[in-house]
């Protein structure tokens, strides 16, 4: 289970995150959802020690994540797929996932999970040895998730896969999501597209400029009023 | 001009481009992941051709150990450099790294003349390496024959270690993006070192040569060295190693063959690389090989 306590984070200045209490179950989807500058990848940067911290703390089965380096809460077994994909353009598609399985040493354990990889996105496989650069949008978000798998994560966290794909791509990369959920893996899920997300999710918190205003099982928060105002595009 | 002569001048021009290939190398590695210019890179270079000469005249060990262990060596204070001149700074503004390499630079001229005195001092060459060899009325340093094969030796294994290792694809990533790189697990301050390192070993390793070729150390003998190298990695797009090595080769080739052809100019030796310089930036800023960063969204 990871937990996160009274997280206080701020840019310059500038609050990001006012003291939010999170509690992520194993083998849960949890999704994330708010508008622009609410706080959202401010909490996943958190977990993965990216952005320095005022206050608060972080833990993940009883051990204390707080302020330990990222690569040693990579190695913790949670992964990042960051926002707007950040693959490494001058890199092949192989080598990306290489890259992703940095911290396993055992090369046969990478073999399996790269050829795990080509099964779940078969785009990639044709790819392989292409730079990542050329790849499309799509293939650039798969390559994401699937570098962020390479570890096996047992918390995955995915920050706007759904961003700048087209409709058909949005619901494979869902359905994908569903699938690395049920072979068990925790799914942390950040979303602009509120509706997508709190369909598959077990469970689910809004933020608003920096706090968790509402929380609630998924298929609640679907039925709420509020959400369905503010996020879900639903006139009353 | 004869054809034996301009083989001669073909031979010099090799090694001396050779020699600029090791140390432009280090340039484009540390940019290519810091953003930064290493102002102190021919200062490395400069030490590394003394500590291979304190370690001929201070130990017995033979010639190839002194130089592999002063070269390593030399790596090591490279890594050190690193560790105490730009890695607090890493967060700050790129200018003021830049900054701290002037100084790091100065220092180690000034540290150099204290410690070394600045009076020239000979390398005691062994003498394996300093002889003259014919091949077919051409007379040819030794050195200036081993220069280029060591240089294309160690060029396959850098390439093989970029292209092939898991610590070369993480030089590469880290070279794109720090966060993504982190988030990978990458200890990103252990592969800086190793960045440093490497450069500061092929610096070291073109020190020493350089000190069998032109016997005479002075603790300014980076400079020169120091500023054509970075103008060869910007000549062949910095950041790219194989552009790099170009640069260096066009330099080293350019300069050498200028002096031959045109005697009357071997005033102007050293301007030639600047000349070279400012033609290259008109015309193709990027360098020969650089690249345009395109991002996609």
């Amino acid at each position: 289970m990871l937990t996160i306590d009274n997280l206080h984070v701020s840019y310059g200045g500038i609050k990001a995150l006012r003291g939010i209490n999170l509690k992520i179950d194993d083998g849960k989807i949890v999704t994330l959802i708010g508008s622009n500058g609410a706080g959202k990848s401010s909490t996943l940067r958190s977990i993965m020690n990216l952005v320095k911290k005022e206050e608060g703390s972080i833990k993940y089965d009883g051990e204390d994540l707080t302020n330990l380096p990222t690569k040693d809460i990579v190695k913790k077994g949670i992964a990042l797929s960051p926002e707007g994909r950040r693959i490494f353009s001058n890199l092949s598609v192989e080598e990306n996932l290489i890259l992703g399985a940095y911290t396993i040493n055992n090369k046969q354990k990478i073999t399996e999970q790269m050829n795990k990889m080509y099964d779940l996105f078969p785009r990639l496989k044709e790819r392989h040895w292409q730079k990542a650069g050329t790849l499309s949008g799509g293939e650039q978000q798969m390559l994401a998730v699937a570098r962020a798998l390479m570890i096996r994560p047992k918390v995955l966290m995915l920050d706007e896969p759904s961003l700048g794909l087209a409709p058909l791509l949005v619901k494979d990369i869902f359905d994908i999501i569903k699938e690395i959920n049920r072979q068990g893996n925790t799914i942390l899920l950040v979303e602009q597209n509120a509706k997508k997300a709190l369909e598959i999710a077990d469970y689910g918190y809004v933020l608003e400029t920096g706090s968790i205003v509402l929380e609630g099982e998924g298929q609640i928060l679907l039925e709420d009023d509020r959400v369905k105002e503010a996020y879900l595009g639903d006139a009353k | 001009m004869s054809i034996q002569e301009f083989l001669q001048h073909l031979a010099n021009g090799t090694s001396l481009g050779s020699l600029y290939a090791l140390l432009a190398i280090g340039y484009t590695l540390v940019y290519g992941i810091l953003r930064l210019i290493n102002f102190a890179h021919g200062e490395i270079f400069m030490l590394g051709a003394y500590i291979a000469y304190y370690g001929l005249t201070l130990t017995s060990l033979p010639w190839f150990v002194v130089f592999v262990l002063a070269s390593v060596f030399t790596g090591i204070i490279g890594v050190t450099l690193e560790r105490l001149a730009y890695k607090p700074l890493r967060n700050s503004p790129k200018i003021t790294n830049l900054i701290s390499a002037i100084g790091a630079s100065f220092l180690f001229q000034n540290l150099a003349i204290m410690l070394f005195s600045g009076r020239p001092k000979a390398f005691p060459s062994p003498d394996v390496l300093t002889g003259v060899i014919y091949i077919g009325g051409v007379s040819v340093n030794i050195i200036s024959l081993i220069i280029p094969v060591v240089t294309v030796v160690l060029l396959i294994i850098l390439n093989t270690v970029i292209k092939k290792t898991k610590t070369g694809m993480a030089m590469r990533a880290l070279s794109k993006d720090y966060e993504a790189a982190s988030l990978m697990g990458i200890d990103i301050n252990l592969v800086i070192s190793f960045t440093f390192f490497i450069g500061s070993f092929l610096a070291a390793v073109g020190g020493i040569m350089w000190g069998i070729k032109y016997p005479q150390l002075i603790p300014i003998m980076g400079v020169m060295p120091g500023l054509k190298c970075f103008i060869a990695a910007v000549i062949g797009g910095i950041g790219n190693i194989t552009g790099a090595v170009l640069g260096g080769f066009i330099l080293g080739l350019g300069e050498i063959m200028l002096i031959a052809f045109l005697p009357t100019l071997t005033g102007y030796r050293d301007a030639f690389a600047f000349v070279l310089l400012i033609i290259i930036l008109l015309i193709k800023p990027t360098g020969l090989l650089g690249e345009k960063t395109a991002e996609k969204v």
